[in-house]
């Protein structure tokens, strides 16, 4: 999994499967928001362009946008956060996903950084 | 931006800091949700020293306190305090405050992004031989609250709180220290507000650190002050009033004292007897979905009546809540509203008092 499993500077991360890709947020961005309370998931069905802020997060304090890593049609949501939207913070690359966006033709996620470009991309931050 | 004599003890607790008010200070040390729920449960120990004190003293500084401010001072005995707003001219409120009736005079200790403002507006209305000092840049400030706040303060400054009345204070030393003490919060719980010269900053908070331990102390960041206050159903300065709400739109009514003149009074009087058009209400949601400043109320109908004010998920309660103004005809209690979140509309209901404690 890891070797296909991507991030961006705005700290989703995405994973590729084919035309599919599953998006989360990062370990790093789950720490920064703090205890996650609510989770407004898109529908399946919806279409999201790059960049889009498609789902929000909201901490106790703070309410955050996820932003579509690439455009395309949610496919799934992970229906798990509605009622348990802390799993994002126990478990944000795993039981913590978000959606599913199914694109047209290859995703396109040249721009995306691996795990030691991000972790790198950290140290910056 | 400006520092407490206790940012050195913040970030070596690993705080996040912030910028609030032009003061960099604590949001959390290791979680709101767990710093709220400590000062529901045990005792939590607040830096507060962003918060102004102004003092106002000589023969007319009685006469200034009630010209200014919209309750009645006069009532006040030395070691009373008293919660009360400083309105303009069309009775909005300039800031909420509270008033320490002091052996030399009157304490106001005002809202910290307020301070600048409120020494202008009271210098510019001082009465006859009235002098007015800030004393903002001397004292700390330091909050307990919580259950455990009494056993708490009485250990570390060896006296009894049995006699301390909520909203009174008294003036014990600490190791020689001159220190106001006074029970009052921001907290809903039962809790304390010292305030002492800036030099033993430190060595008091780590007493009341140390003391505290075996009763579950923990600090607290002004992220948990909020939630806290909110469960509370008190109103924040900025967010749930400002210059252009009245006390009386807000239900502060019971601090407004007709019978006397102060700036805004006739302003406020025609107010009482035709009626606020709106009013401050809290509510809970029943829909899924967290209210946040600014999002808009409407009627079941769909008519806009109002925005939201405040709201948070309740840490206490792991519900959403929130504060806003609604049309006067809808602000009752029980009454179903709809909160526009985003796209869509959550219906929420309005409820009669505090959600907490």
């Amino acid at each position: 999994m890891s070797e296909k499993l991507l991030y961006t500077k705005e700290h989703e991360w995405v994973l590729v499967k084919g035309s599919v890709v599953r998006v989360g947020i990062s370990e790093y961005a789950q720490n920064e928001l703090g205890d996650i309370v609510f989770v407004d998931l898109p529908s399946v069905g919806d279409w999201v362009e790059e960049g889009e802020g498609f789902c929000v997060l909201e901490s106790v304090k703070a309410v955050s946008d996820v932003y579509a890593p690439v455009s395309g049609k949610v496919v799934a949501v992970n229906t798990e956060l509605e009622d348990s939207p802390e799993l994002i913070n126990e478990s944000p690359l795993e039981k913590g996903w978000i959606a599913e966006i199914e694109v047209e033709g290859e995703p396109q996620v040249g721009d995306l950084m691996n795990e030691q470009e991000y972790t790198e991309y950290l140290k910056g931050v | 931006m400006k520092q407490t004599p206790l940012t050195a003890k913040h970030r070596a607790l690993g705080a996040k800091m912030i910028d609030y008010a032009g003061f960099e200070m604590p949001v959390q040390y290791t979680g709101l949700v767990e710093e709220h729920l400590t000062v529901r449960s045990a005792v939590g120990i607040f830096d507060l020293t962003h918060m102004g004190e102004l003092e106002l003293t000589g023969p007319g500084a009685l006469d200034t306190v009630n010209r200014l401010c919209s309750n009645d001072a006069s009532a006040l005995e030395v070691g009373e305090i008293q919660y009360t707003c400083i309105t303009n001219e069309q009775g909005g409120i300039i800031d909420d405050i509270l008033v320490y009736r002091t052996k030399q005079g009157f304490l106001l200790v005002v809202n910290a992004a307020n301070t600048a403002k409120d020494y202008a507006w009271i210098k510019q209305h001082l009465q006859h031989d009235t002098e007015l000092v800030d004393r903002s840049g001397e004292l700390t400030l330091i909050a307990i609250q919580g259950p455990k706040s009494a056993p708490l303060v009485e250990e570390v400054l060896g006296l009894s709180t049995a006699e301390l009345k909520n909203y009174t204070f008294v003036e014990p030393e600490y190791k020689g220290v001159p220190v106001l003490l006074s029970r009052t919060g921001y907290t809903g719980e039962d809790g304390f507000e010292l305030y002492f010269p800036n030099q033993f900053a430190e060595e008091m908070w780590d007493a009341f650190l140390t003391h505290g331990e075996k009763y579950g102390v923990k600090p607290v960041g002004l992220g948990a002050r909020d939630t806290l206050r909110l469960e509370a159903r008190m109103p924040l300065y900025g967010n749930d009033i400002n210059e252009e709400t009245t006390p009386l739109e807000a239900g502060l009514g019971r601090f407004v004292k007709l019978h006397k003149e102060f700036t805004g009074s006739a302003v406020l009087k025609q107010q009482k007897e035709e009626g606020v058009q709106r009013k401050l209400v809290a509510f809970t949601m029943l829909d899924k979905g967290i209210p946040r400043q600014g999002y808009p109320l409407l009627s079941l109908e769909g008519e806009e009546i109002g925005a939201v004010t405040s709201g948070t998920h309740s840490p206490s309660l792991d519900h959403p809540i929130g504060m806003g103004y609604v049309r006067v005809d809808l602000a009752v209690p029980g009454t179903e509203i709809q909160v526009q979140i985003r796209k869509r509309l959550a219906r929420a209901k309005i409820i009669k008092g505090r959600f907490l404690p």
